[in-house]
């Protein structure tokens, strides 16, 4: 795995002066998985915070080629890119390997680009799909998305008198990408870096299709001073709210914190599950930390067969 | 009618803009806090290069060289991620203090 001294010789592959917001955790994940690779990359961004602050015109924050897309085909735009350098290099007009990114907010990706994502992974293109995962529509205003958990506040369902905040769980995605049997799926946050690059460096080590799922709190939507954005990624893992770990070929391999934290100590500090914590709504706590017990006891179960054989 | 169609050789090409471009743009103002270095207590360790948002630790042959304060919005991510002890190598002061000191 590269150190961060070989990291820091690599260009960066972001500019400052990009508009996200003070703290954002998006340019995070772009930085920590571009930098993780030795040969050049070509981007493409689902429509998202990302794509529209990093290319305000005629300004653009991509030391890379970036291709503008629209929201609901990241995956299909990237598996044309990939195949039009299969041919070329089958032509040999190019001989050089590239890693083809294409990111995605959770929008872009949970909701309106599931179809085109479903289908690039199904035809098995050479590339890296990387959701960072903000768990709203932030970019438009904080809409609830299939990735927000229950209990969140959103401006879609807000909460108040009679609602408290979103009602459904949300959907595990990192589950359904694993079902499209593909070599390597991984969903990892951004308060760890060298998780992070191995997991990237990995990623591009590996031809075919791979998705990664990456938490990445939202200063804005979430409701935190913006120097915590780190440190509440740390605090999801080590409650087990969003489990880390990759799934290669099959065999889950799941990173386990020391201490398995309360799920309270994760939402409390943000804005946007304030009004769980008011007289009435300790059944609901109960209730997201049941199904945050639930879901990693299942994860956990599907690591166990490896550990069984005794490899 | 013989209208002949373009093919996807013949149509026009979508704009291409210049990479890196945004980096003219200045988010510095932004700011109401700014990360302080002190470089005598600086381990280079890296982590505040690799946590900024805004590509603002200016990095050369390894080590920490400075803060890009043209692009930096002062969100404070270095100064958390700093693991200097006891004092830490990056202090975020009010913008004012901050910009008379230097």
């Amino acid at each position: 795995m590269a150190s961060l001294k070989e990291l820091a010789t690599r260009k960066d592959p972001l500019t400052g002066g990009h508009r996200m917001c003070p703290g954002c955790g998006a340019p995070i994940v772009v930085r920590q998985i571009l930098l993780a690779s030795k040969d050049p990359v070509v981007v493409v961004s689902a429509t998202g915070c990302l794509e529209v602050s990093t290319t305000i015109f005629p300004y653009s924050a991509w030391n890379v080629p970036f291709l503008h897309n629209a929201f609901e085909n990241a995956g299909a735009t990237m598996s044309g890119v990939e195949a039009a350098y299969q041919n070329f290099k089958k032509k040999g007009k190019i001989d050089q390997h590239i890693n083809f990114v294409a990111f995605g907010g959770d929008g872009g990706t949970y909701d309106i680009g599931l179809q085109s994502l479903s289908g690039a992974m199904e035809r098995g293109h050479d590339l890296t799909y990387v959701c960072y995962n903000n768990e709203a529509y932030m970019n438009t205003g904080v809409q609830r998305s299939g990735a927000t958990p229950r209990g969140a506040n959103t401006t879609t369902e807000p909460a108040g008198k009679v609602s408290q905040g979103k009602v459904q769980w949300r959907k595990d995605l990192t589950e359904i990408m694993v079902a499209h049997n593909i070599p390597y799926v991984a969903q990892g946050i951004i308060g760890n870096w060298s998780d992070l690059t191995r997991k990237a460096e990995k990623a591009f080590s590996i031809r075919g299709p791979k998705f990664m799922n990456i938490l990445q709190p939202c200063r804005l939507g979430w409701g935190y001073r913006p120097d915590a954005t780190l440190e509440l990624a740390r605090l999801a893992f080590e409650t087990c709210a969003w489990p880390v770990y990759e799934v290669e070929n099959g065999v889950y391999k799941i990173s386990k914190p020391k201490e398995k934290k309360p799920v309270i100590e994760y939402l409390k500090p943000q804005d946007r599950f304030r009004h769980l914590f008011k007289p009435g709504n300790e059944a609901l706590l109960a209730d997201i930390q049941a199904e945050v017990d639930r879901r990693w006891g299942q994860l956990l179960a599907k690591e166990a067969p490896r550990q069984g054989s005794g490899q | 009618m013989s209208e002949v169609k373009p093919g996807w050789k013949t149509l026009p090409e979508g704009d291409i803009v210049k990479g890196g471009t945004a980096a003219e743009f200045k988010t510095g103002d932004w700011r109401s806090e700014r990360p302080v270095w002190f470089p005598e207590r600086c381990i280079h360790c890296m982590f505040c290069w690799i946590s900024c948002p805004d590509s603002s630790i200016v990095v050369k042959d390894g080590k920490m060289t400075g803060i890009d304060y043209d692009h930096c919005k002062g969100c404070g991510i270095c100064v958390k991620e700093c693991p200097v002890k006891p004092n830490k190598a990056l202090e975020m002061k009010p913008e004012r203090e901050g910009s008379c000191q230097r």
